[in-house]
């Protein structure tokens, strides 16, 4: 019986027993947003940096709905497109209860949403000296790769596919290079459309997943985070377990001796 | 009766008309802010939420406010 209990999931440190990490957008409200989390058995949610309403002071604060006391928040930098944005989103994050423990993500292109790399890399250096714990979305590019975890980053999230695409993991042999270079936790993060998607990228040796809107998007939002539990568990304990060797022609699982 | 002195200042991007001499924390109270949920900027520079009360406003000071809301 493999213990998975064992298998935790380290980062910066910290030990996790959850691989699958959930992000708290796009969902219909607050209520099926909390409920999906809990279902999801996720530890580490994604969270965003923005104007408080102060026109409306009656709406729903996150913080109300899931307790940053039991749930790690990772606070991101969506929807920056440069160095002096992200940076100054992640300082405003840590200013509002000390988190350090950040997602930096600095697009460069509105169409496509992929990783301004330049723009990542330079992000990554100044936070790691300002002390931040460092988990960078990038490219599925090993030299990238290399070049973020020299600059201190905390983690390694290569895209499966563009944000919110849907299209899985599209660039398997990168993500396997990245695996085979860099002992720091590697996480997917977007582009995920399905289950399985988590499945194969947990058997490629990934340390975990992170998956926003295939949960969140998904017709049964509850369900769907249930199904990446099981697939994250499902694809570990595949992974760790090591796979048959593959070969072209088909071996017969019964024995030839004895044939009538 | 002495007429109070208003100044126009800027929050989340929106003009606000304040008393004159108001402390941060003042108008912060004023909009009912759960401090402990959010982070202040003043002209683009992030405040400690412990050193409210000491700071003044002047006019056009730009004031962000921000928390935490879902995204993936």
């Amino acid at each position: 019986m493999v213990n998975l209990k064992k298998d935790s999931l380290i980062i910066a440190n910290k030990k996790f027993n959850s691989r699958l990490i959930v992000g708290t957008g796009k969902y219909k409200s607050m209520t099926e947003c909390a409920k999906a989390i809990k279902l999801s058995g996720a530890e580490i949610v994604t969270v965003a940096v923005r104007r408080v309403n102060i026109s409306d002071k009656k709406k729903p604060l996150l913080m109300d709905y899931i307790d940053p006391k039991k749930i790690t928040y990772l606070p991101n930098t969506a929807g920056c497109f440069n160095s002096k944005e992200a940076l100054r989103t992640l300082r405003l994050a840590r200013e509002i209860g000390g988190w350090k423990l950040v997602k930096l993500e600095v697009l460069g292109d509105k169409k496509n949403l992929f990783p301004d790399m330049i723009e990542t890399l330079k992000s990554t250096e100044v936070l790691a000296k300002e002390g931040f714990k460092v988990m960078v979305y990038c490219n599925d590019d090993p030299l990238m790769a290399k070049r973020l975890e020299n600059s201190g980053a905390d983690a390694i999230m290569p895209l499966a596919a563009p944000i919110g695409s849907g299209l899985g993991i599209q660039n398997k042999i990168n993500i396997q290079i990245i695996r085979k270079q860099t002992k720091l936790p590697l996480i997917i993060d977007a582009g995920l459309g399905q289950a399985s998607d988590a499945t194969i990228a947990m058997e490629l040796g990934c340390d975990g997943v992170l998956v926003n809107t295939a949960i969140a998007k998904a017709k049964k939002p509850f369900e769907m985070a249930l199904a990446f539990k099981n697939a994250v568990i499902a694809g570990r304990q595949s992974f760790k377990s090591g796979r048959i060797d593959k070969i072209l022609m088909g071996n017969p699982s019964s024995p030839s001796k004895g044939i009538i | 009766m002495k007429k109070i002195k208003k100044i126009k200042i800027k929050i989340n991007g929106k003009i606000k008309s304040i008393k004159q001499d108001s402390n941060l924390s003042e108008v912060l109270k004023n909009l009912k802010i759960p401090l402990n949920k959010v982070a202040i900027e003043l002209n683009e520079e992030i405040i400690d939420k412990k050193k409210i009360n000491k700071i003044n406003l002047n006019k056009n000071d730009k004031i962000e406010i921000v928390h935490f809301i879902g995204g993936g």
